[in-house]
């Protein structure tokens, strides 16, 4: 969100920033295939990661948070903004002077079978990269090192000669995060890296995850819809709402007192686990609108229960909230004194 | 004492393997009374959905019910002649799936299809049915229902698609409602409103639901009993404050503690080591042995059979056989 948002305690320049993002995709119609209309997926977004940290991007399906990744890696390329990782702008950057830097982001994708190619044995599945970017003098070498790796990810090194096909779900994604370590990585993008797997599978992912921050020092951008594990990994929290991050702040402070409604609509409507208590509760109505024609005003507006007159018209800049900022008018000070006309969509 | 909605007893479904027919469910009992929501939990390849599917006897070939016995309201599902297995179908019990689009058919209008379901099931005429279909649009919360009869599915979101399929199911007012994975598709604002839906109609119609689900956190909000499979049977089953609040089968209690909502933050998630088996190689004994952390001298060599705990809680481990017989 804001740059603007000092933090106390954090000195040091953040491993990455990003301001002002902006991936329109067009929409294309006719003979000519002229854009017709722009699907606004991430539209003027700026957070930043601290080195060793975690910074989860929250949202449900369309909101963005899976572009926001792609477009980090130019995997897909922004229209604007800039990308700060290690003193360069990589949206600046001509594509060439790109592969140094790309080799300390890496990412890790949600379907571990669609990222590894099914007729390379593990080996080089996980030596590939180290060959790419001319890490280890020998084949020989590489051989040790991804020896090396995939003990770390608890897969017996003797098992490099397989195929993925032979490894269950759990396996495939913990020799993804080998071939990303690989490349001694500061920053690892987990996009729903942990979404497709069974809950006994998930926790052992999870905890291997912890484990590397710990002794590594990365930090992870951790893109995900479940708000159980980003309660459990991140330090710190952004919700994307319709192509912008409506609410960022850290953890324990965001999940105990949301301050956007759409972040108070989010947490209310996650299943409880407490046999005590039915607790889920679908607090907004109706759909995401579409993201190629976002509602003018705020965007959740259409949704929010506390809608009123100037939501519908402006859109909130982001105000500063305890630990972090939330686009919402009703943090704004000057609307605290006015009385609200009530009314409801 | 209340109707039984449906009675399951040592239903066995076999797919073609290596080595002859494998049971991919093996004699599984499940008792479900009127007005109730039974949640069979468990992770994938356990079962769960073909144990679903075999209740309407829609397996898929070269699957096979090998034997068993299910009944629907006492009706004995599986010597049913075929003609009469399709006013089974819908008018005692509806199935509703996790991805309505394919249940969907992309051609034709909802309402068409809605209508289709209520005709195809009670004699009425068609502009009756249109009327009747427009009062379950507004039923299952579809807002202004009269004009989205003329939607064609593709022009409706995903949370709008699944209560289309929860109006259709109802058409023929079930008496079962049997519901694989409903809102595992959907996000979790959509989801809490499809959740909040299934618990209003239970309340208000007196169906009972059978809700196949792997999150323990929906099984916490709609069920009153609970059913986890592992490996192609039971291994626990109870009300949901029993199986939730204290579970006994160690699988159950890993599943538990292997949640993150429920871990401190930092702190390292309880993990079940290994990996879920195939139904290729279950394995003898308990077959949760290979994965349990108490595993002993038994567990490898026999079936552990069930131990009941009181309150209709049981569960089928050695460990808590002992501990009962001691």
């Amino acid at each position: 969100m804001s740059a603007a948002v000092s933090r106390p305690g954090v000195a040091e320049a953040p491993l990455l920033r990003v301001e002002g993002l902006r991936t329109w995709f067009p929409v294309r119609a006719g003979v000519l295939q002229r854009p017709v209309a722009w699907v606004r997926a991430v539209d003027d977004v700026s957070f930043q990661v601290e080195a060793g940290q975690t910074l989860a991007l929250v949202g449900e399906s369309g909101c963005g948070k899976t572009t926001v990744g792609r477009s980090l890696l130019r995997l897909v390329e922004p229209q604007a903004g800039q990308v700060w990782f290690e003193g360069a702008d990589l949206l600046a950057l001509p594509r060439a002077a790109l592969r140094p830097l790309r080799r300390r982001i890496q990412i890790v994708f949600q379907d571990p079978m669609a990222s590894l190619d099914p007729r390379m044995r593990v080996r080089d599945l996980v030596a590939e990269g180290m060959q790419v970017h001319g890490i280890g003098a020998s084949d020989a070498e590489r051989t040790e090192r991804v020896a090396a790796l995939l003990q770390r990810v608890q897969i017996e090194p003797r098992q490099m000669w397989r195929y993925p096909h032979e490894f269950s779900g759990g396996q495939r994604q913990r020799i993804c995060i080998a071939r990303a370590l690989a490349l001694e990585p500061r920053l690892l993008i987990c996009d729903e890296a942990t979404s497709a797997l069974d809950v006994s599978i998930q926790s052992q992912v999870l905890n291997l995850l912890r484990d590397l921050q710990q002794e590594l020092g990365l930090a992870y951008l951790f893109i995900t819809h479940d708000l159980g594990v980003v309660r459990y990994l991140a330090d710190r929290v952004a919700v994307m709402y319709l192509g912008q991050i409506v609410e960022e702040g850290e953890t324990e402070a965001l999940f105990r007192a949301p301050q956007h409604p759409y972040t108070q609509a989010l947490l209310a409507a996650v299943p409880s686990l407490d046999p005590a208590r039915q607790a889920a509760r679908a607090v907004v109505r109706g759909d995401v609108p579409s993201p190629s024609a976002p509602p003018p005003g705020c965007r959740f507006h259409t949704r929010c229960p506390y809608v009123f007159a100037r939501c519908r018209s402006e859109a909130p800049p982001a105000y500063a909230t305890p630990t972090g900022a939330s686009r919402c008018f009703l943090l704004d000070p000057a609307e605290a004194m006015r009385p609200r006309d009530g009314s409801r969509t | 004492m209340s109707e039984r909605a449906l009675e399951v007893e040592g239903l066995v479904v076999t797919f073609p393997g290596e080595t002859g027919r494998t049971p991919v469910v093996d004699h599984l009992d499940l008792v479900l009374d009127a007005g109730e929501t039974l949640a069979l939990v468990g992770e994938s390849g356990c079962g769960k959905s073909m144990t679903a599917l075999s209740l309407l006897r829609l397996v898929p070939k070269p699957g096979r019910i090998e034997e068993g016995r299910i009944r629907i309201e006492g009706q004995d599902v599986l010597s049913l002649p075929i003609a009469d297995l399709r006013s089974l179908r819908g008018r005692r019990a509806a199935m509703i799936f996790q991805e309505p689009m394919t249940s969907l058919n992309p051609v034709h209008t909802v309402g068409a299809q809605v209508v289709e379901a209520i005709r195809l099931h009670e004699r009425v005429s068609a502009g009756e049915a249109r009327r009747r279909a427009g009062e379950l649009f507004a039923r299952v919360g579809i807002p202004d229902p009269g004009a989205r009869l003329d939607a064609y599915p593709h022009q409706l979101s995903g949370g709008m698609k699944q209560r289309v399929m929860i109006a259709i199911a109802l058409a023929a007012k079930p008496r079962l409602l049997i519901a694989d994975e409903p809102t595992t598709a959907l996000d979790v604002t959509i989801q809490a409103q499809i959740l909040d839906l299934l618990r209003d109609l239970r309340r208000d119609s007196g169906m009972a639901l059978l809700l196949i689900t792997h999150d323990l956190g929906i099984v916490n909000e709609v069920a009153d009993r609970v059913a986890v499979m592992y490996a192609g049977q039971l291994v626990e089953q109870g009300s949901r404050e029993a199986v939730l609040g204290k579970p006994r089968h160690p699988y159950t209690q890993g599943l538990l503690r292997s949640i993150p909502a429920r871990a401190a933050r930092g702190a390292r998630l309880t993990e079940i080591r290994g990996s879920v088996p195939s139904a290729s190689a279950w394995p003898t004994g308990c077959r949760f042995h290979p994965r349990c952390p108490i595993a002993f001298e038994p567990c490898p060599r026999i079936d552990p059979g069930w131990t009941e705990l009181g309150g209709g809680q049981r569960a089928r481990c050695h460990a808590i056989a002992r501990e009962f017989s001691a």
